[in-house]
C-alpha cells in the first residue's frame, strides 16, 4: 500500500512550472484503497483470513496504515527508511518482497493497479516476479475458493476470465469495488492497534540492491497554449453559429 | 554497459508495434545500431514483412500453437531469452494491458529499470534513451533516462504515427523456443462492447461529464457526433461510478487526440485534462463558469448543454451545406 501524494491537490508554481510536492498533503493511494477493500471482503466471505499491509515510505506514513487498520486491516507494516527516497520502482518491489517474506506465508497479495501520482504500475508485477508468482493485472473481480483464485481481468478489447492457484499476485482496478469509509468505532479501535515499524536494517537490505535503476531529468507541469476564447451571444442559436463558424475556420471539421 | 547494442520492439498488438517501430527507426539510425523487432503468435509470419517494411532490419518469430493467445510467462521467456543472448541497449515494449506488466517483470528478470507510457522517446548526448511520461496525475511530465542497460521503455497507442511502409530488405529469423509453464490459465474471453474506430483515432469526439443527466440523453452527443463524422466519448466517472459507459476519456482510460474535442458538462479535473492535452482544438461548453476545464479551452461556452447541443448540431449542418 503506498502513501500517495494527493494529486487533486497539488500545487505548481506558475513561475517555474515546477510541482509543490513536498507541501501537497498525502493520502492511501486510491486504487491500494480498493485492492485493501476487496481484501475485507473476500475475509467476511471466507472468514479465517488474517490481512496484512505492508507500506514503503522514506516518510512517516502513520496516518495512512491507521486508515487501512481502522477499515479492517488486521495488521500493518511500515518499511520506513530515508535512504529510500531515492528508489524506483524496482526498489520499492524488492523492499515489499523482502518484507513479505519476513512476514511469513501468504495466500494472497493484493495490489493496486498503478498510483494516481506517480502512474506508473509497475510495482505489482515487479513484485510477482520477484516472487515467483502468478500475476493477474488489470483485474475488475476476483473469487477465491479453496487453493484457486479466479479473476475477470478488463483488457482492451475484451474481459478475460483467469484462473491461477494460490498464493497469486493480483492487481485491481478501481471499478472492483466501493472502498469503505471507517466507522468512529473502527477507528477508535485501530488507534489501539500496533503499527510494526521496520528499516532497512531490520530486512538486510543491502544499499546496491535498492539503488535505483533510472534518473529522473526534470518533472515541470507541462505548458498550456490554448486560445482561451469565450463565445457569447443573446441565445444558443447565436452562439453556436458563432461557435460553428469558428470550427469551420480552424479547419477542424467538414472536409 | 558498452557491449549492449541495438533496439528490440516488441507488443502483442501488430498496429502498436508498427507504430514503435517508425519511431524506434530514427532512434536506431541515431545511434548507428539495428533495429530488431520480435514477433510471438500462432500464424503470423505474414505480419513479419509488414515490420520490415515499418522499419525493423530483423524480425525474431517465435509462432508457436501454445503461443496463440498473450500469455505472461511464455512470451516473458522469450523476450528474457533474446535480451540475455542479444544484449540490446534498448527494449520498447507497447504499453497495453498485457505489455505493460511484461515489461516490468522483464526489467526485473533483466536486473534494470523500466519507464513506461512513454509519449516522447529521445536520445541524449551519452547516447541514453530519454522518456517523457505524464505523472502526477497529469499536473507535470516527467523526463527519465536510465542507469543501467538493457534501457526498457512501454509506448502507449498513438503516441507515434505508423510509418508510410516502403519496399525494403530484412531478415526473417524463426526461432526454436522453449515455451515456459504458464502460471494462469485464462478460462473464458469475451470481446468487450466498443466503438468500432478506436478512441484514439478518432478526429472529433463529443465528450460528456457529469453535467450530462440522465444516461438517454447520450443520444444528443450521437447526434452532433455523428454531423461532425465523430465518435462520442466520456469522462470517467459516467463509464466507472455511473457505468453509462464501457470506457473513458482520461489519464487512466483513452488518452486522445482529435482535432476537436468538445468537452460538455465535463468540470476538468487534471486527470480528464491529461488525456486530451494534445486535442488540437479543445471546446469546452458548462454551465459554470469557473469550471476548469475553460483554463484549457480554445473556445468556451458558458451555457447548457442541453441547448447548445442541439443548436451546434443545426449551425454545423447548415454552414456546411453552404461551403
Amino acid at each position: 500500500m503506498k502513501q500517495a501524494v494527493d494529486v487533486s491537490q497539488l500545487k505548481v508554481d506558475s513561475a517555474t512550472r515546477q510541482l509543490m510536492t513536498v507541501s501537497a498533503p498525502r493520502k492511501m493511494s486510491d486504487f491500494d484503497k480498493n485492492a485493501l477493500e476487496e481484501a475485507i471482503k473476500i475475509k467476511e466471505k471466507l472468514g479465517g483470513a488474517e490481512i496484512c499491509t505492508v507500506t514503503v515510505s522514506s516518510e512517516d506514513a502513520k496516518a495512512v496504515l491507521r486508515e487501512a487498520l481502522a477499515m479492517g486491516a488486521d495488521r500493518a507494516y511500515l518499511v520506513r527508511d530515508p535512504g529510500f527516497e531515492d528508489i524506483d520502482t524496482s526498489g520499492t518491489a524488492f523492499i515489499l518482497a523482502e518484507a513479505i517474506r519476513k512476514i511469513g506465508e501468504c495466500s494472497l497479495i493484493l495490489c493496486g493497479e498503478t498510483s494516481l501520482d506517480s502512474f506508473s504500475g509497475l510495482v505489482g508485477p515487479r513484485l510477482a516476479e520477484l516472487l515467483n508468482l502468478p500475476q493477474m493485472t488489470s483485474v475488475r473481480k476476483i473469487t477465491a475458493e479453496g487453493d484457486t483464485v479466479i479473476v475477470e481481468r478488463t483488457l482492451e478489447d475484451a474481459v478475460e476470465t483467469v484462473k491461477a492457484k494460490m498464493p497469486a499476485l493480483v492487481s485491481v482496478t478501481r471499478e472492483i469495488n466501493q472502498p469503505r469509509i471507517p466507522s468512529l468505532m473502527m477507528i477508535m479501535k485501530a488507534s489501539k492497534k500496533e503499527i510494526v515499524a521496520w528499516t532497512a536494517l531490520d530486512l538486510n537490505l543491502e544499499k546496491d540492491e535498492l539503488a535505483s535503476k533510472i534518473e529522473l531529468v526534470e518533472v515541470l507541469a507541462p505548458k498550456t497554449e490554448r486560445k482561451k476564447i469565450r463565445i457569447t451571444g443573446e441565445n444558443p442559436q447565436e452562439i453556436a453559429d458563432k461557435l460553428a463558424k469558428a470550427l469551420i475556420q480552424e479547419g477542424v471539421i467538414g472536409r | 554497459m558498452s557491449e549492449h547494442k541495438g533496439v528490440f520492439v516488441f507488443s502483442d498488438k501488430h498496429d502498436l508495434a508498427l507504430e514503435i517501430l517508425g519511431k524506434s527507426k530514427e532512434i536506431a539510425d541515431r545511434l548507428q545500431t539495428e533495429l530488431t523487432a520480435v514477433l510471438i503468435g500462432h500464424n503470423v509470419q505474414d505480419k513479419a514483412n509488414e515490420m520490415i517494411e515499418c522499419g525493423a532490419d530483423k524480425v525474431y518469430l517465435a509462432d508457436n500453437q501454445a503461443l496463440e493467445r498473450f500469455q505472461a510467462e511464455a512470451y516473458l521467456g522469450i523476450l528474457h531469452g533474446l535480451a540475455v543472448t542479444y544484449k540490446p541497449e534498448i527494449i520498447l515494449i507497447g504499453s497495453t494491458k498485457n505489455g505493460k506488466p511484461l515489461a516490468a517483470r522483464l526489467a526485473t528478470r533483466l536486473e534494470t529499470g523500466c519507464v513506461p507510457d512513454c509519449g516522447r522517446l529521445s536520445i541524449d548526448e551519452q547516447g541514453r534513451l530519454v522518456g517523457d511520461r505524464i505523472t502526477y496525475g497529469g499536473n507535470a511530465v516527467a523526463k527519465v533516462t536510465f542507469k543501467k542497460k538493457p534501457q526498457i521503455a512501454t509506448v502507449p497507442v498513438r503516441a507515434f504515427e505508423k510509418p508510410e511502409p516502403k519496399d525494403r530488405n530484412g531478415q526473417l529469423v524463426k526461432l526454436d523456443v522453449k515455451i515456459a509453464e504458464p502460471k494462469t490459465e485464462i478460462v473464458e474471453t469475451k470481446p468487450l462492447e466498443t466503438s468500432n474506430v478506436r478512441m484514439e483515432e478518432a478526429e472529433v469526439i463529443v465528450s460528456c461529464g457529469r453535467g450530462l443527466d440522465k444516461k438517454e440523453d447520450k443520444v444528443l452527443l450521437e447526434e452532433l457526433a455523428t454531423t461532425l463524422c465523430g465518435q462520442v466519448g466520456c469522462s470517467r466517472p459516467l463509464a466507472e461510478d455511473r457505468k453509462w459507459f464501457s470506457e473513458w476519456v482520461g489519464l487512466s482510460g483513452h488518452k486522445v487526440k482529435p482535432k476537436l474535442y468538445i468537452a460538455c458538462g465535463i468540470s476538468g479535473v487534471i486527470q480528464h485534462v491529461a488525456g486530451i492535452r494534445d486535442a488540437k482544438v479543445i471546446v469546452a461548453i458548462n454551465k459554470d463558469p469557473e469550471a476548469p476545464i475553460f483554463e484549457i479551452a480554445d473556445y468556451g461556452v458558458v451555457g447548457n448543454l442541453y441547448e447548445v447541443l442541439p443548436a451546434l448540431k443545426e449551425a454545423v449542418r447548415k454552414q456546411l451545406q453552404q461551403s
